[in-house]
Formats: C-alpha cells, structure tokens, sequence
C-alpha cells in the first residue's frame, strides 16, 4: 500500500537480525518453510516487534518490553531435563502421558511415545514434517491474525515441536501433558499441531517449566478440531521470569465439536496468551477461560478473537485476573459473527479483581456481529476485596491474609470450576496459593 | 467476663455518633437481652464487639476476660472466644461452607495453639451440630450463605456458633426474618450452648425471642445509652408500653 519508509530497529530487533542470521543453516524445513522464515524476518523488519500503535499489542508494547534479544538456546542436555522434570512437576500426582519438549526441541526418548501409540495418538517430530513436501503449510498463520507479529517472530525462528494425531474416535483415558523445559539461556520457539480426528477426544495439558533466564519463549499451538471431536487445552504459564512468554493458540473447530481452553497465568514478567478460535462447522460450542494472576510491576495479556463464521455455535468467555502491586492486567476479547452465521450464541464475561491501588487493568470486551438473529452478551467489572466479606471471616477467627486467600481463590474459581476438568483443579488451586504466597 | 466501660462510638466516614457511654457487665453463665428502638445503636455495639472498622472508639473500654478487646483484631477476638451472629449472614461466593467451616475452626485451635483436627473429628463435630439445627449436609455443600433463605441462614449461623464454641456470644437481631418454626429450631440450638462458663448478649427488637431464649437481665438501649436494666419482666413491659418512655428518657 503505502510505501513503507525503513524503521529505526531497536537493540533487541537488531539481535533477532543477528539470531536469525546465526540460526539460519540449522532451522529446519523445505525451500518453501525457509520462505516463509525469511518473509517473517521480513515482516520485522519492515515492522518491527509489536508495539503500542499495533492496536492489538496497544496495552502490550512487546518492542518496548524487550531491551534485547538472546539467541536460540541450543540442545539440551538430557540428564539435566530429567532433572527439571522431577523437581518441577505441577501436577503432582496426576495420572498422565508426556510428551517433552527441551530448549525448543521435541525429544522422543522422554516422551511416552508408546503408551500414547496404544490410545491411537501419534506424536510426530515437527521438524521432519517441516523439511516434507507439505511442510509451510504447517506455519500458516491464523485467520484472524495473518499479520500477528508474535506468530511472525514464530514462524522465522521455530526451532522444533510436534504434531500430536489422535486417531478418529479415540478418548485417551488420560490427559497428556505436553511439557516444554528450558534447559538452559536461550531463546525457544516452537510450534505445536494438535490434530483431534473426527469423535476424538482428549486432555491436553500445556506447561512451561525449568530455567527461566533470559530469552523469550515463544510457542504457537495449532489444533484442528474434526467433526465430533472433543479438546480441552490447559494451559499454564507460571513462575518467576524475567523475559516474554508468548503462547498463541490456533483453533479450527469442524461441526458437533467442543473446544475448551484455560490459559492460566501467575508469574512472568511479560505474559501475552493470545488465541485465535474459529468456528468452521455448525452446532460446536467453545468455551475459553482465563485465569489470571499478576503482580509486581509485570504485566499479563490474555487476547483472543473468537471467529462465528459459520451458523448454530455457540462460545462462552469467561477471564479472571487479581492484580496485585502495579501490575498490569489486559483482557481483548472480540467475538466476531459473520452475515450468515445465524443463532450463534456468544457470552463475554471479564472481571478483575484489585488488590493494590496501583494495579491497573484494561478490559476490552468486544462484539462485532454482522448477522441479525444471534445472542451475544458481553460484560467487564474491576473491584476491590469486599470490605464486608472480609470482615465476616475475620469475625470467624480467620486471619486476614488467609480471609483474602480464600477469597481470591474463590473468585478464580468460578472460572476454574465452570472450565470443569475436575482433575487439574486441585493443582490449579495451588498454583494459586503458591502465587499469594509469594507474590 | 465481658465489661464495657464508658464506651462512645462512632461512625468513621462521617463522624456520626452511636454510643454515647454505654456500661454493661456480663457474667459467665449469663444472658443478656439489649432491646431498643431503631437506631438506639444496637448493632453498632455488636459491630464494634467484634471489630469493625467501619467505626471508631472516642471514649471508654472494653474489657473481655480482663483482656482490653479494643486493641484486638477481629479474628483474634474471634480465637479469643467473642462469636457474633450477624443479622444479615453474608453470602460469600465460591467459598464453600464446609471449606470454610474448617478453615474458620483450625485458624482459631492454631491462634490458641492446638492442633488442627483431623478430617473425621471434624465431620463428625460438623455431622452432630447440623443435625441438632436441621441443617442438611446438602446446604453444607454449597457456596457459604449462597442461596440460603433467610431462615438457613440464620441456622448457618448458630451451626457456626456451636462449632466454634465461644465463650461470649452475641446475637444480633437472629429473630429478624425467622418464622415461627425456624425461630424455635435457632432458640432450641442458642439454649443448648447456655452453660455455666459461657455468657450470651442477645439483641433484639422484639420480646418474642426471649420467650424461647429467657433472660437474666434485660437493658434498654436508646440513643446510644443504657437507660433501663431489669429483669426478664422488662421485656413483657416494653412490648405492651412501646419504648417511648425511653426515648423520652434518654433526650
């Protein structure tokens, strides 16, 4: 359109320049993949990181965040990924598959590549699809996003992943965690396929765990959901870290389908969890949460657009955060429903809770409909702790910052138990409890 | 057990006065009935009992088994052994009943310095109260006070009060939104918990409560004062007379 006149780069987009040059020969793919890095790197340049005029990135300037950029982390060693395995588990107890991921690499030898073979799922290496004649269309973007700059910086720099098939009609009896561990420095980027076959259904839990120095992690998650098929996505982005966390979803959901989604968050300095759900077959529902928690001076993004292309869907939006210090929490909801897509059923809730006076939240719930006979509703609250819930069971002997830790516990809860997988709620809850502890 | 000395009070935000030299002293073992008109500061004593900080202390003390109450916090009154049963129970959503039911009971045994009780003593204590007061264990499974009628509220209540076990409590108009039925289930489940050690500040508008919870001694509160202490009888009177003697009294 307009003939783009150069930007000034900043330090960290001249080291991605520089990353990316390093990275080159070793980034894996066909001819057409490394097209598509190079039109990424491209993209950056031209546009530079994601900033504040990006209207999507306008409370989450990436490009002021980042002072620099690390280069990719580089293969890890495999005694010290057990190790982090062992020490950072955050489910505890719970019953599950793994499929483990290290410094951006998937690495079959930790993962239970047979037990899952057994319940029809096939874990393939990412890398080897990407080499393989069909390999770019493994880095398309989302519909709704096709210029996104967090997917661009994605696509130029993936190192490696998955595709997890499951089989036509497959319920694994388990969830499977799909674990990516950060052996050591360095940046990580992967991408993940989901493929749920038609009547499938599975539990997927997404955790980030291990050494949380600098470079930034960035993973996109790609599901195709077939007719009948049945996905939950828990996701968890926790602990202390200096550098972005970046995690994309995209969701293409076939007819009769049910897509669920929690993207937990507590922790990070920078945590953006953007997804990008389309509704391509008629009677599926999808129901999205967010649970959110930030303090300090960090700040937590959870974005979505919620795409009603097709008629008779229905979605449920339900996001919670509790700021705390002078933190910043960000919520972009936006369902979109297209001329066509008649008695789509859309429901918005995002509501904050604050715990400092100098944490701020922006709610952006948005509807843009183009068809006439639908039901939508959208809402936004922010609030304080209830001065007289806390005084009831402060006269019921409880002192005040466990009076405030249950009450914050219960206002995530909602979302946690209307997200209704019963088996990771306990765990959840803790991580909640961990996050006021230590705050 | 409990001796209030002189005590003025007001409301934070605008400065209001409530109290304005209330005394009273309550012996273990008995019951107290404070009645008065809309107004005369009833709840505001209950409230300031237990430590609200919606209202400030300009004058006198409150001493509670010789201990100055004022300088304690709500949830150390509470392991203290000072209960109040509120008059409107607060509804707390996503905080379940028997959650917090526990939380509330091991908070108290951990500030007195004794170990928290095991799930089963616990359920069984939890089991015994509930069926004494006619409280479902169904109720006991959702939210806390969350769709409770005013009638399952008010036995929320008092199933707290025999949980905790406090050695003072006050009840804040409990009669308020009671039916017959439910008034004598919640006076049947107050009498079980008079004893000897323990001491009962009942607040009410009507003398109807205190023909199931009968008292030892009966004040009249008005315009921030005790103006009138007497016998159960005193009760009788004000329902027949009103309480405008009082208030005349007290201008």
């Amino acid at each position: 359109m307009n003939a783009s006149v150069p930007i000034k780069h900043t330090q960290a987009e001249s080291d991605l320049f520089d990353r990316f040059e390093s990275a080159r020969e070793a980034l894996a793919g066909s001819v057409a993949v490394s097209a598509l890095r190079e039109a990424a790197v491209d993209q950056l340049r031209d546009r530079g990181l994601p900033h504040r005029r990006v209207e999507e990135y306008k409370y989450s300037d990436l490009r002021a965040f980042m002072k620099a950029a690390a280069l990719l982390a580089t293969a890890a060693d495999l005694s010290r990924v057990q190790a982090i395995l062992e020490d950072q588990d955050l489910f505890g107890g719970l019953e599950r598959y793994r499929i483990v991921i290290a410094n951006g690499s998937y690495l079959p030898t930790l993962s239970d590549v047979d037990a899952l073979a057994t319940e029809g799922v096939t874990v393939t290496n990412l890398n080897d699809a990407l080499s393989g004649e069909h390999g770019a269309q493994l880095l398309a973007p989302p519909k709704s996003g096709q210029n996104d700059g967090v997917v661009a910086l994605n696509t130029a720099f993936v190192q490696g992943g998955v595709i997890v098939d499951v089989a036509e009609g497959a319920a694994v009896s388990k969830p499977v965690e799909l674990v990516q561990v950060a052996a050591s420095s360095g940046a990580q980027a992967t991408r993940i396929k989901v493929r749920a076959g038609a009547g499938a259904s599975l539990h997927l839990l997404e955790t980030f765990i291990g050494d949380t120095a600098e470079g930034e992690v960035n993973s996109v998650f790609d599901y195709d959901i077939a007719d009948k098929a049945h996905l939950a996505a828990t996701r968890l982005i926790v602990g202390n870290c200096d550098s972005a966390r970046l995690l994309t979803t995209i969701a293409t959901i076939g007819a009769e389908a049910e897509f669920r989604s929690l993207g937990f968050m507590a922790g990070p300095k920078f945590a953006r969890n953007q997804q990008f759900i389309n509704f391509v077959g008629e009677n599926s529902e999808a129901k999205i949460y967010g649970v959110t928690m930030v303090g300090r001076d960090d700040l937590a993004d959870q974005t979505l657009i919620v795409d009603h292309a097709v008629p008779h869907c229905n979605s449920r939006e339900f996001f919670k955060t509790v700021l705390d210090g002078r933190a910043k929490g960000v919520y972009q909801g936006r369902i979109n429903v297209a001329q066509h897509a008649q008695k789509s059923d859309g429901e918005m809730m995002t509501q904050a809770l604050l715990l400092s006076e100098e944490a701020e939240m922006a709610n952006k719930p948005e509807l843009e409909i183009f068809a006439d006979d639908v039901i939508c509703a959208h809402g936004a609250t922010s609030g304080q702790i209830d001065e007289d819930l806390l005084f009831y069971l402060r006269a019921r002997g409880i002192p005040e910052a466990e009076a405030k830790t249950l009450l914050v516990l219960a206002f995530l809860s909602e979302a946690i138990e209307e997200y209704g997988e019963d088996d990771v709620t306990e765990g959840l809850e803790a991580r909640v409890r961990d996050w006021l502890a230590s705050h | 057990m409990l001796e209030i000395k002189n005590l003025h009070a007001r409301i934070a935000e605008d400065e209001t006065e409530i109290l304005r030299g209330v005394n009273l002293t309550v012996n273990p073992g008995e019951v107290h009935a404070i009645m008065g008109p809309n107004g005369s500061g009833k709840s505001t004593l209950s409230y300031v009992l237990a430590g609200k900080d919606d209202y400030e202390i300009t004058e006198g003390e409150v001493l509670f088994n010789g201990e100055n109450m004022l300088d304690m916090d709500p949830d150390e009154r509470a392991a203290a052994g000072m209960f109040l049963a509120f008059q409107y129970p607060i509804e707390i959503p996503g905080v379940a009943t028997m959650e917090f039911l526990k939380t509330a009971m091991n908070a108290q045994r951990k500030a007195r310095g004794e170990d928290a009780l095991s799930i089963p003593d616990f359920m069984k204590r939890v089991k015994a109260a509930a069926n004494h007061l006619n409280v479902s264990m169904d109720m006991l499974k959702r939210p806390l006070n969350v769709g409770f009628s005013g009638g399952e509220k008010k036995r929320a209540e008092i199933l707290q009060m025999s949980l905790l076990e406090p050695k003072l409590c006050v009840l804040d108009e409990t009669d308020s939104g009671l039916d017959i039925d439910a008034l004598r289930i919640v006076s049947q489940g107050v009498n079980t918990l008079r004893s000897p050690e323990r001491a009962m500040v009942v607040i009410t508008h009507y003398q109807r409560l205190l023909d199931h919870i009968v008292p030892d001694v009966v004040h009249v509160l008005s315009k921030g004062r005790i103006v009138k202490t007497g016998d159960k009888d005193l009760a009788l009177e004000l329902e027949k007379n009103g309480y405008a003697d009082y208030v005349d009294a007290a201008a």
